[in-house]
């Protein structure tokens, strides 16, 4: 069996899961209206506040020698080996980081730092987490657009199952940059308001900054947070586009139908992609209905962070998890009226309810999709 | 037990198959005017590798090179191949290019068709759309090709969802780039231009290696 | 309108990285999108660019694309109507 287990996560909402967990039962939304420094337009984006963060961050090292995403992923993944007390140095250990674009900020010519440029290289990111904690184990980085995150997570359960470790610390984060933003935003991708999963009103993005860490693991002593098991997970390709998604939902229903589901009645939810584009919370409402998985209700998490990209498949696992051991299904914020064809039903409001299991799907660039499913013991 | 069926290889203005040269280039010329006579070399007729940036053009020729002359894509059943790849520089030279279109704040155009390259598993994506492959997908960053990384991962799949896979290296930084692709299977069945060798780390690391 | 016609074929072609195209292949009548040049829809955004960078045009609702890209000729009418150069 491989368990869920140990996690963190730092965004705009907090820098703890529980703390996210709590602002997110209180409807707290980490997106809002924000002037960045280098764009007079005003743009929706869940941002996590460097002052609060160097703070934090001081307590472990010089905030002046690391990059945003260093700082916070470190934080993160610190967490996550202390509350599970295990080495890094084990060579059964490894840790897997998710992201789309690292530390793409020092691609800026106008930056002036003490860090070296050379960190733009994912491994040699990866590498400054690799020396902090001693990690015996080169680091894999995975970068496969914002299905990165679940995956990395499907992986580590894959390299388990194999005997390869018997620890894996899946990492995920992404930063808000101007190449993000003006990126999207040349895809006429973005909403100027808090997104709207699934709504009918619904124009796009909001992009959030955010890393989140989870230990996924073969010792059952481990379990103990949520008594979980990762039962499944998929990824597949709509071969179809390289930005937009198969308007059949082909890559994630091939990807939902390996799950192999014979009965929906103890499945809680469906933590959507949702991203609140028009084109991928459609397909992902059709792929859900070709897949006879309507009777599950379906939320997004994206209406409280915003597309947190190579964090988001970790983020919204690890907020799934906590609700499935609250047993309280999670309202999908920014949703109001339906404005998607496939028979999805989307959680309106937090409610207690009794259940044993939950799907996250995630789709992104290039055609990718994946599908996994938990389960508890 | 798996197999490399076969495989290629792209360094130096050069292309390997199977361990042959089968194209050369001046190797003064550029990676961009070398891959685009690679492209005629090999009689490609597909109008969107000139819209691909240079390393999607790289990886997708170093494919097609592989499957030129090669039964793997009508033999296997795309939905059980997965497509594995990894590099050391992700897109960065695209990134960098992407960049520079945001740069100037005066000549501030950011460019849709440079920002949907900035991404490394696109080439993975140009990949499957080209031959309707719709299985795994996965792209690894490391620092230097890793063949227990791709063989472990790649044995990983074929025990689970997948028949067959493609995987390798496609490497793009500043000047100097790189390209090797494996086609690899579970089923042993010999055609007379496949190499079948087993898929383990020491037979991936001599292929590699190999001059 | 000939002069503009063809100075948008070259433009299209180059920012479009339509290699493979020669001016003398594009019907101005043809459709863009779809058949004729079979452009999709991040052609479509980057001509949304092409626009603003050679004619300086902003088209603030990417929707009206529709009808502004249909073809050639009903870009340079669009060029005309509302360029500034």
């Amino acid at each position: 069996m491989v368990f869920a287990s140990h996690n963190n996560i730092i965004s705009g909402l907090g820098f703890s899961t529980e703390e996210n967990y709590q602002a997110v039962l209180n409807s707290k939304l980490a997106v809002k209206k924000t002037t960045l420094p280098f764009s007079k337009e005003e743009f929706c984006l869940a941002t996590i506040d460097q002052t609060l963060l160097n703070n934090r961050f001081s307590n472990i090292d010089d905030p002046k020698h690391f990059t945003k995403l260093e700082q916070l992923s470190i934080l993160s993944i610190n967490e996550v080996i202390t509350n599970s007390g295990i080495n890094p140095s084990d060579e059964k250990t490894v840790l897997i980081y998710s992201t789309t674009k690292g530390n793409i900020d020092l691609l800026e010519k106008e930056k002036t730092s003490n860090i070296d440029k050379k960190r733009a290289y994912l491994f040699e990111f990866a590498n400054v987490l690799k020396s902090h904690f001693n990690f015996k184990n080169n680091p894999i980085v995975l970068s496969n657009a914002c299905i990165s995150g679940i995956l990395a997570i499907i992986i580590a359960k894959r390299f388990i199952e194999k005997g390869t470790y018997n620890h894996v610390i899946v990492c995920g984060g992404d930063i808000i940059s101007e190449f993000t933003l003006s990126g999207f935003k040349s895809f006429n991708a973005l909403s100027n308001e808090a997104c709207r999963p699934f709504d009918k009103a619904r124009v796009g993005i909001n992009l959030g900054e955010a890393v989140s860490s989870i230990l996924i693991t073969n010792h059952k002593s481990l379990s103990k947070p949520y008594e979980t098991q990762i039962i499944s997970g998929f990824s597949a390709n709509d071969a179809n586009h390289i930005s937009g998604p198969s308007r059949t939902g082909d890559g994630l229903l091939q990807c939902l139908n390996q799950l192999n589901i014979t009965s929906t009645n103890h499945i809680g939810f469906i933590s959507a992609h949702g991203t609140a584009t028009v084109f991928n919370d459609e397909m992902e409402s059709v792929a859900i209905e070709r897949a006879h998985l309507t009777d599950i209700p379906v939320n997004s998490l994206k209406g409280y962070y915003g597309h947190t990209l190579g964090a988001a498949g970790v983020l919204e696992t690890i907020l799934s998890l906590e609700s499935l051991k609250n047993q309280t299904l999670i309202s999908s914020a920014g949703f109001k009226n339906k404005g998607v064809t496939g028979k999805i039903s989307v959680i309106e409001q937090f409610e207690k309810k009794s259940f044993q299991s939950f799907i996250k799907t995630a789709a992104g660039f290039g055609g990718c999709n994946a599908a996994a499913f938990f389960s508890k013991i | 037990m798996n197999y490399i069926n076969s495989y290629a290889h792209i360094k130096n203005n050069s292309v390997y198959v199977n361990g042959e040269q089968v194209f050369t280039y001046d190797k003064n010329a550029t990676v961009n005017t070398f891959l685009s006579e690679a492209y005629h070399a090999i009689n490609l007729v597909y109008p969107k590798f000139h819209k691909m940036d240079t390393l999607c053009k790289l990886g997708l020729l170093c494919a097609e090179f592989a499957l030129q002359n090669n039964h793997f894509i009508n033999e296997h059943h795309l939905q059980k191949t997965a497509i594995i790849l990894s590099n050391s520089s992700s897109s960065l030279e695209t990134d960098k290019l992407y960049q520079h279109s945001i740069s100037d704040k005066n000549n501030y155009f950011p460019s849709p068709t440079i920002f949907v390259y900035t991404l490394p598993n696109i080439i993975i994506g140009e990949l499957a759309i080209k031959h309707k492959i719709t299985g795994e997908n996965a792209f690894f960053i490391t620092e230097k090709f890793d063949a227990n990384l791709l063989v472990d991962y790649c044995e990983t799949i074929l025990n689970h969802n997948a028949t067959s896979a493609i995987c390798g290296w496609v490497e793009l930084n500043e000047n100097s780039y790189e390209a090797i692709i494996f086609l690899v299977e579970k089923k042993y069945h010999p055609d007379k231009n496949s190499i079948f060798k087993p898929l383990n780390q020491q037979i991936v690391t001599q292929i590699y290696n190999q001059t | 309108m000939e002069v503009l016609i063809e100075k948008l074929k070259r433009q299209v072609i180059e920012q479009l990285n339509l290699v493979e195209v020669k001016p003398e292949d594009i019907n101005p009548d043809s459709p863009l999108f779809g058949e004729g040049l079979g452009l999709d829809s991040i052609d479509a955004l980057e001509l949304i660019v092409l626009l603003e960078k050679h004619y300086g045009i902003k088209i603030e609702d990417p929707k009206d694309g529709k009808t502004i890209f249909q073809s050639l000729t009903t870009l340079a009418e669009y060029i005309k109507a509302n360029g500034k150069s």
